[in-house]
């Protein structure tokens, strides 16, 4: 019970395999209490099946899967979670008011229909049939949903998908909330911007494995590099060594250059090799940087690395 | 302290849990109540072939009308059964509402009694409209007895073909299931003698019959009708016998599949 402790959810080892594809290899995840994890990756990286296991709908090859230290398959771990999936269809005749009634009926102690309404934002749709709602009013319902049962950890997949800029604020607004009442979440998205807003910790996810893990302000740190491509005689050894210098590689037939200080480095660059052609800086944006995090080569190393 | 309380998640008083399988079967039943698309066509299918071939076009005595309003009565149950299991089934499991409910704290037997519960009120729908068009338009000779026989039969005689429809629903997803559903539903209503009465099928057809659940529940309508019959306890046997083979490799492949 030593992770029962302080993790109220984690993989250990966690291998799953769907066929041939290996759509986990071997992950350690944990969710502290009070926490926002936020699982990042491109699609097909694993995150949906990380979830899956800690929710109970699919079981490990191998590994330990814990959720508040139980099997998760164990309904009683389960009424201590709130849920949001990418894709439910709820039944299209119920009343939005009916649907949250229905599933807080599943927990010991939930909140009432009009508390777990006002929190989503959909308190003037209780009368609403599920079906006659934008798909933008549906994610609120789901996430109503999600909360109705008043648990201590929420899943939420990729919860504002399909949703415009408004109800994204306010659904963040909404997540902050419940954080700030002590409720755990582990949320997936491929939006930075997402787990930028809202994540504690922050957990890069390709290819089955765990790439980065670390905080919001870790991962920014990463990205917060610039890039410099440049045509020069200067050796790449040399280059390399200098202290502005994060990362050096040959692409094509420049160097391209990471750092942190651009301003420094492209200065020394031109003392250095008064001929250097071909320059251009770019700063690596949040999703470029993202890419980069979850490119097959830079996760081998990472890989190697770890 | 057990686990469940050192993790500070509440236990779940019984009378919740209760509530949770009341909420689960009210929101199964009112959901199709409110929809017409799937209420109109299981309750049309059996009425309308009864007042055509049971009641227009029959000119039989007491005797036939009897078979044929206990016959049409049989195949009017099975629709409840199989489509609200079967195609339900199958569509949710395909649009993701089982996966969110089987993640869901829901009691694991609320969902399968929920559609249950429905199948059972659409049964006895069924029944009331059947004989209620046996008793006051076709004039069927039958004692209130025989009256309350039917209908407890039609009613329970629903549930072996929820246990078929489940079985189907979890063979075959999505837009596959309607049809897979009609593929068993139709040739074995007609196969039991439903349609045509078996003594007027090939007398090879008429042999097999005992292989389909509809012929042993027919034959217990017949009985409660007031017909003869040889014996009910094998034909309740034989239906128990097939309820428990449809469920058991349901339940294997819900929990392997979900």
């Amino acid at each position: 019970m030593a992770s029962g402790e302080t993790a109220l959810a984690c993989l250990r080892g966690a291998v799953k395999s769907y066929g041939a594809l290996r759509a986990l290899d071997g992950i350690d995840l944990e969710l502290h209490r009070g926490e926002l994890l936020a699982l990042l990756g491109p699609n097909g990286a694993g995150k949906t099946t990380a979830i899956s296991l800690l929710l109970g709908l699919v079981r490990a090859d191998a590994g330990e899967v814990r959720l508040f230290g139980m099997d998760p398959q164990r309904i009683e771990a389960r009424r201590g979670i709130g849920v949001m999936l990418q894709d439910a269809q709820l039944p299209a005749t119920l009343r939005v008011g009916e649907l949250i009634r229905l599933t807080a009926s599943y927990y010991p102690s939930p909140r009432s229909v009009a508390e777990s309404a006002e929190l989503a934002g959909v308190a003037d749709l209780l009368q609403r049939p599920y079906g006659k709602l934008s798909g933008g009013q549906q994610r609120r319902v789901q996430f109503a949903l999600a909360l109705c049962g008043n648990p201590r950890l929420l899943f939420l997949d990729e919860p504002t998908v399909g949703m415009d800029i408004e109800a994204r604020q306010k659904l963040w607004s909404a997540i902050r909330t419940l954080v700030a009442d002590g409720v755990s979440i582990v949320l997936t998205t491929h939006y930075l911007e997402e787990a930028e807003a809202l994540a504690d910790r922050v957990c890069v996810m390709a290819g089955g494995k765990v790439v980065s893990e670390g905080s919001v302000q870790a991962l920014r740190a990463r990205i917060a590099l610039k890039r410099v491509w440049c045509a020069t005689r200067l050796p790449l050894a040399e280059v390399a060594a200098w202290p502005e210098v994060a990362d050096a590689r040959l692409d094509g037939e420049r160097l391209c250059l990471s750092t942190e200080h651009v301003e420094a480095l492209v200065r020394r660059l031109l003392a250095h090799d008064a001929q250097l052609s071909a320059l251009e800086v770019r700063a690596a944006g949040l999703a470029e940087a993202f890419t980069e995090l979850t490119r097959d080569d830079v996760v081998a190393a990472l890989q190697e690395a770890a | 302290m057990n686990a469940t309380a050192a993790n500070g998640v509440p236990a779940m008083p019984r009378s919740r849990v209760f509530n949770a399988y009341l909420q689960e079967t009210r929101s199964e039943v009112v959901r199709y109540l409110r929809n017409p698309g799937f209420m109109v066509p299981m309750l049309a299918f059996s009425t309308v072939f009864y007042v055509m071939f049971g009641i227009v076009l029959n000119h039989g005595n007491a005797e036939a009308q009897r078979y044929l309003l206990a016959s049409y009565a049989v195949f009017g149950v099975m629709g409840p059964g199989l489509f609200g299991f079967g195609v339900s089934l199958g569509a949710e499991r395909e649009n993701g509402l089982l996966t969110l409910k089987r993640a869901l704290p829901m009691p694991p037997l609320a969902y399968l009694l929920g559609k249950m519960a429905m199948a059972m009120l659409m049964a006895a729908i069924v029944m009331a409209l059947l004989l209620s068009l046996g008793l006051f338009v076709a004039h069927v000779p039958l004692s209130v007895a025989q009256v309350a026989a039917m209908f407890a039969t039609g009613v329970f005689g629903v549930l072996p073909f929820c246990a078929l429809g489940l079985l189907v629903g979890t063979l075959v997803k999505g837009q596959g299931a309607p049809g897979m559903v009609n593929l068993v539903y139709l040739p074995m209503a007609f196969l039991s003698g439903l349609w045509l009465p078996l003594a007027m099928l090939p007398k090879v057809l008429g042999g097999i019959a005992p292989v389909w659940p509809s012929y042993h529940l027919n034959a217990l309508m017949q009985a409660a009708a007031g017909m003869r019959h040889g014996g009910v306890a094998m034909h309740l046997l034989a239906l128990a016998g097939f309820t428990a083979a449809f469920l058991l490799p349901a339940a294997r492949r819900l929990r392997r599949h979900g």
